[in-house]
């Protein structure tokens, strides 16, 4: 039942760095009740042996998520029947759920781990300190895929934003499975089908994949987050967002969500309750960082949803958004269905498993790939993900890492239209000289006008970038009537004879400058009375 | 003692009008800013007919209360589709009363000495110069907009020449002025400065109009300063040069909204050049009816509406926001796309549907609408051409290319209201009127809406 790796050649090893041994990586089939996805698909496991490492597979690891030990086979991979053997030939174990009991073996999985081998899986080390433990006593190094830290560099090996992504999408198509109609609104002979709503709470990766989907199967789709950085991206899918009319911002650290005040919760619910009466479907993404997932649709809201409307918690596994679910479930509450599904990745489990195995592969890319594969411990990545090296803790520990809420779209900087105009370097120097210039021929009396009048440009420059464009022209009759003050000139020139040429200038300046003052301030008012909200 | 008092009161007066500026920042605070002004003006008045310098009463009395009514009965009577006039015309008071201070100024016996006194001459040229530069080219800007001039830029031949002859001119007469305090010098000059102002506003084109109308402005509020310069007055100095940095940052919003730069805006032509190259547009427009129209109207979940000047002219803002009051109260997203240069004044639009009750957080700038309208069933534009026209984003040859647009093909229909096919301002083709999602409502604006309008309240009624 083996395949040598013979095929493997040429370039990425040449014959004069040629390693001593390949490293092999271990693919056990995951015995977590329900658990169909598997750490490596046919296709991923080329990729890794292109990398250089030797690629042992448990016999009917892909079975569930329908990868067949052929399909294993023509990748070039070696099948494995026995688990224990698989478990102690490898030097890396590449896995999908933490390590639990295996009662058919009646061991533990970190037990069949070998001395000093590495393990590379979801770990949640806070929840798990007992497993953690006992991984260190095999001197294991264990790296955890649940807490990668959410950094650019990091987004392609971040395993719970592809798992989110997939989860978004199945909670879509799972309410679609028990919602009774259409999605989309159409007219057709037999009568008019109004298009569903559905209200997708938590605009993270999986909100915004429920939302991305629910929008293509033509339903009109509305999301809710406390961080509104996200409306753009709720929007750019197509989807409204909705706010609030209440200033907090819950940007938390690392593109998470914090927890709120209470007044914005007393509004925030105050928005569900009213949203319950009005949608069909609703899909709850909520989660904070280290803690249980907050309560936001409660036993009355779903009472007053219509029959047929279906709930989908996708923190059911972290308590639940919604009061009334069942973690693990899908039941009838009051005529709405309550989606609890804990296992929504694992339903699409050959998708599943391409993209966390396409993760792994980019994690061992970065660890060095098979000729330099080394465990850094200056690379924030690879520290944040590491939960033991050599059997030892690493300081600072893994931080709980939950359900994503995080913003993987980039945000696009609109350049503001109010962007000031950086002068260009030319202008520096060309002012120095003008200033310079001034200041050894010009007397003090005049500077000191001077002063006044570069400090009033500035003053104005500041100001008026603020003045919005629905405001240019009341801004324009208003300075209008200001620039009237040039009556003030005027008046220290009428005092001496009446009929001398000065006072008569003066005077006619007088009149044209009051006909700007009284007209610009009264058409101002005129004008500013009109704006009204409504 | 009062000269001390008025100084203070000054001070007083300049914080007014900077706190007049802030609070203008926005809708809600802008009425309040409008009374900062008022007040500020009102203290710098008192203090100053205080002053001990200050005495003739009479001739004051007799030309402030004039002048008070006749600004009073101004601005009582514009209709706000004439703002733009008006605030040209009032433009041009102040250009004038800057010459006449400045003259009048030189005609007063002087007492400073050696550099001091160049300085004072040289404050005096200068602020007649722009005083003359504003009054000349306020007062063409106005003819431009009423009408009474052709609002097609005038092409002189060797007219850069003639600009820089002009400029030349004053300088030189600059020189003789200061070496001999030759009052014809002044004059003279002042003619010139005012021969310059009307050509360079002559060559400006009416789509130009905003960015002009800002620039002058920009120009009042540094006559005002130079004024302050000669009369040494702190507060003339700190006025003008709000007013002018005002200006200033205004004709520099609009030359960005229309992707032009500021020097070409000043030595005019506007789209006089290239528009033969522009591509040639195949494809037919098709036309609507009101009643197809209305239908699409009442169907629709969301409209957005884009005026233009055309509008301001037709009179349809009133029509269009009872159209608007109508949609919405049967649940219609009904929104305002402005963009920066439509109309004749910065803002303009803004004022016109105010005036017309229309709610103003629902009037939207351009870069906060431009990409709902992929989003958007049905986009109304009533007398905008050049400001929606894809050759700006689409034809890299044509003479607006780069300009920013409002985006309303994006949009899944969209309904154009005007009198015929004809080009803008820009004088580009716009091949918007040709696109398969745009169907053309021509005739007057006004009895358009009009139509509308007493369709669907039919159709509300019934």
């Amino acid at each position: 039942m083996t395949i040598a790796i013979d095929k493997e050649s040429g370039a990425e090893r040449s014959p004069s760095q040629h390693p001593a041994t390949y490293r092999k990586i271990g693919i056990p089939k995951e015995i977590y009740a329900g658990e169909c996805r598997v750490a490596a698909t046919p296709d991923t496991v080329k990729i890794l042996q292109k990398y250089g490492f030797e690629v042992l597979v448990e016999s009917g690891a892909g079975e569930a998520a329908n990868f067949s030990n052929q399909a294993y086979l023509d990748a070039g991979c070696r099948i494995i029947v026995d688990t224990e053997t698989l478990w102690s030939y490898a030097d890396l174990i590449l896995k999908v759920r933490p390590p639990i009991w295996n009662s058919n073996l009646n061991k533990h999985e970190a037990d069949l781990l070998h001395e000093g081998a590495t393990l590379i899986s979801f770990i949640w080390a806070n929840q798990n300190p007992e497993l953690v433990e006992h991984l260190a006593n095999r001197k294991a190094t264990v790296l955890a895929m649940d807490a990668v830290p959410r950094i650019s560099r990091a987004q392609k090996l971040d395993a719970l934003s592809s798992m989110a992504n997939i989860a978004g999408y199945r909670a879509v198509i799972e309410a679609a499975q028990q919602f009774g109609r259409f999605f989309t609104g159409q007219i057709t002979a037999a009568g008019k089908v109004p298009p569903a709503k559905v209200l997708v709470i938590g605009a993270g990766v999986a909100g915004l994949a429920a939302v991305g989907t629910a929008r293509s199967l033509g339903a009109i789709v509305r999301s809710f987050d406390t961080r509104p950085v996200v409306k753009e991206q709720v929007q750019s899918l197509g989807a409204e967002f909705l706010e609030l009319s209440f200033e907090e911002d819950g940007t938390g650290q690392g593109g998470y969500a914090k927890t709120m005040s209470p007044e914005f919760i007393k509004a925030e619910m105050e928005l569900f309750a009213a949203q319950a009466k009005e949608v069909d479907i609703i899909i709850t993404t909520a989660l904070i960082p280290g803690k249980k997932a907050p309560t936001l649709i409660t036993t009355e809201m779903v009472e007053s949803m219509r029959e047929g409307s279906v709930v989908v918690d996708l923190a059911a596994e972290q308590g639940g958004n919604c009061e009334v679910t069942k973690p693990g479930e899908i039941y009838r509450y009051q005529g709405v269905t309550i989606i609890g599904l804990t296992d929504l990745p694992s339903r699409m489990a050959a998708q599943a498993s391409q993209l966390y195995g396409k993760n792994l592969c980019h994690l061992l890319d970065d660890m060095g790939r098979n000729d330099n594969y080394h465990v850094d411990l200056d690379d924030e990545v690879i520290r944040g993900a590491l939960v033991l090296h050599q059997g030892e803790t690493v300081e600072p520990l893994p931080k709980v890492a939950p359900v994503p809420q995080k913003i993987e779209t980039p945000v696009v900087e609109v350049p503001s239209v109010k962007a000031r105009s950086t002068p260009t370097w030319i202008w520096t120097p060309l002012l120095g000289a003008a200033l310079l210039g001034i200041g050894t021929i010009a007397p003090p009396s005049f500077l000191s006008h001077f002063t006044v009048f570069v400090l009033a440009c500035f003053v104005g420059w500041q100001v008026i970038w603020n003045v919005k464009p629905a405001l240019h022209t009341p801004l324009m009759s208003v300075t209008n009537a200001i620039s009237g003050i040039i009556i003030l000139g005027g008046m220290l020139q009428i005092s001496g004879s009446p009929t001398s040429a000065t006072t008569i200038l003066g005077a006619i300046a007088i009149l044209i400058g009051t006909i700007n003052i009284a007209g610009g301030f009264l058409v101002s008012q005129r004008m500013l009375k009109m704006f009204q909200k409504q | 003692m009062f000269d001390s008092l008025s100084n203070v009161a000054y001070i007083a007066a300049s914080a007014l009008f900077i706190l007049s500026l802030s609070g203008l920042s926005n809708q809600e605070t802008a009425q309040k800013g409008n009374w900062y002004g008022i007040a500020g003006m009102s203290i710098a008045f008192l203090a100053t007919v205080l002053r001990s310098d200050v005495t003739g009463y009479g001739v004051l009395a007799a030309v402030i209360l004039p002048g008070a009514i006749i600004g009073a009965i101004l601005a009582g009577r514009v209709a706000m589709t004439e703002m733009p006039e008006l605030v040209a015309m009032l433009h041009s008071f102040v250009g004038m009363a800057a010459v006449l201070v400045g003259i009048a100024n030189h005609l007063q016996p002087q007492t400073l000495t050696g550099a001091e006194a160049t300085i004072h001459q040289v404050e005096i040229f200068i602020g007649v110069f722009i005083g003359a530069v504003t009054f000349t080219g306020s007062i063409v800007a106005f003819g431009k907009l009423r009408g009474l001039v052709s609002s097609k830029p005038l092409m002189l031949p060797g007219r850069h020449l003639l600009n820089i002859g002009l400029l030349v001119a004053c300088v030189a007469l600059g020189a003789q002025f200061l070496n001999h305090e030759s009052t014809t010098a002044l004059l003279i000059m002042s003619g010139l400065a005012g021969v310059l102002g009307v050509h360079l506003v002559m060559a400006i084109g009416g789509a130009d109009m905003p960015v002009v109308i800002s620039m002058l402005n920009s120009y009042s509020g540094w006559a005002a300063a130079a004024a302050g310069f000669m009369l040494s007055n702190d507060l003339l100095i700190i006025t003008g040069a709000l007013v002018g940095s005002s200006g200033a940052i205004l004709s520099y919003i609009m030359c960005k909204a229309m992707n032009r730069s500021f020097i070409s805006v000043i030595l005019g032509g506007f789209g006089t050049g290239n528009s033969s190259t522009s591509k040639a547009i195949t494809g037919e427009a098709k036309s609507i009816s009101v009643e197809e129209t209305v239908e699409q109207l009442e169907n629709a979940n969301s409209v957005i509406i884009v005026p233009g000047y055309g509008m301001a002219v037709a009179q349809a803002q009133h029509p269009i926001s009872e159209i608007t009051r109508v949609l919405r109260s049967r649940g219609v997203n009904v929104r305002f796309g402005i963009h920066p240069v439509a109309g004749r004044l910065p803002g303009h639009m803004n004022v016109l549907l105010a005036e017309a009750k229309v709610p103003y957080d629902i009037v939207l700038e351009m870069d906060e609408i431009n990409e709902d309208f992929p989003e958007t069933d049905v986009v109304l534009v009533i007398g905008a051409n050049d400001t929606v026209n894809p050759s700006a984003v689409e034809d890299p040859d044509c003479s607006i290319a780069g300009m920013p647009v409002l985006e309303v093909w994006k949009a899944k229909s969209a309904i154009v209201l005007k009198r015929s096919l004809g080009s803008g301002y820009a004088g580009v083709e716009n091949p918007l009127f040709y696109k398969d999602n745009t169907s053309m409502l021509f005739g007057d604006a006004k009895k358009n809406t009009d139509a509308i309008l007493s369709k669907l309240a039919a159709l509300v009624a019934a």
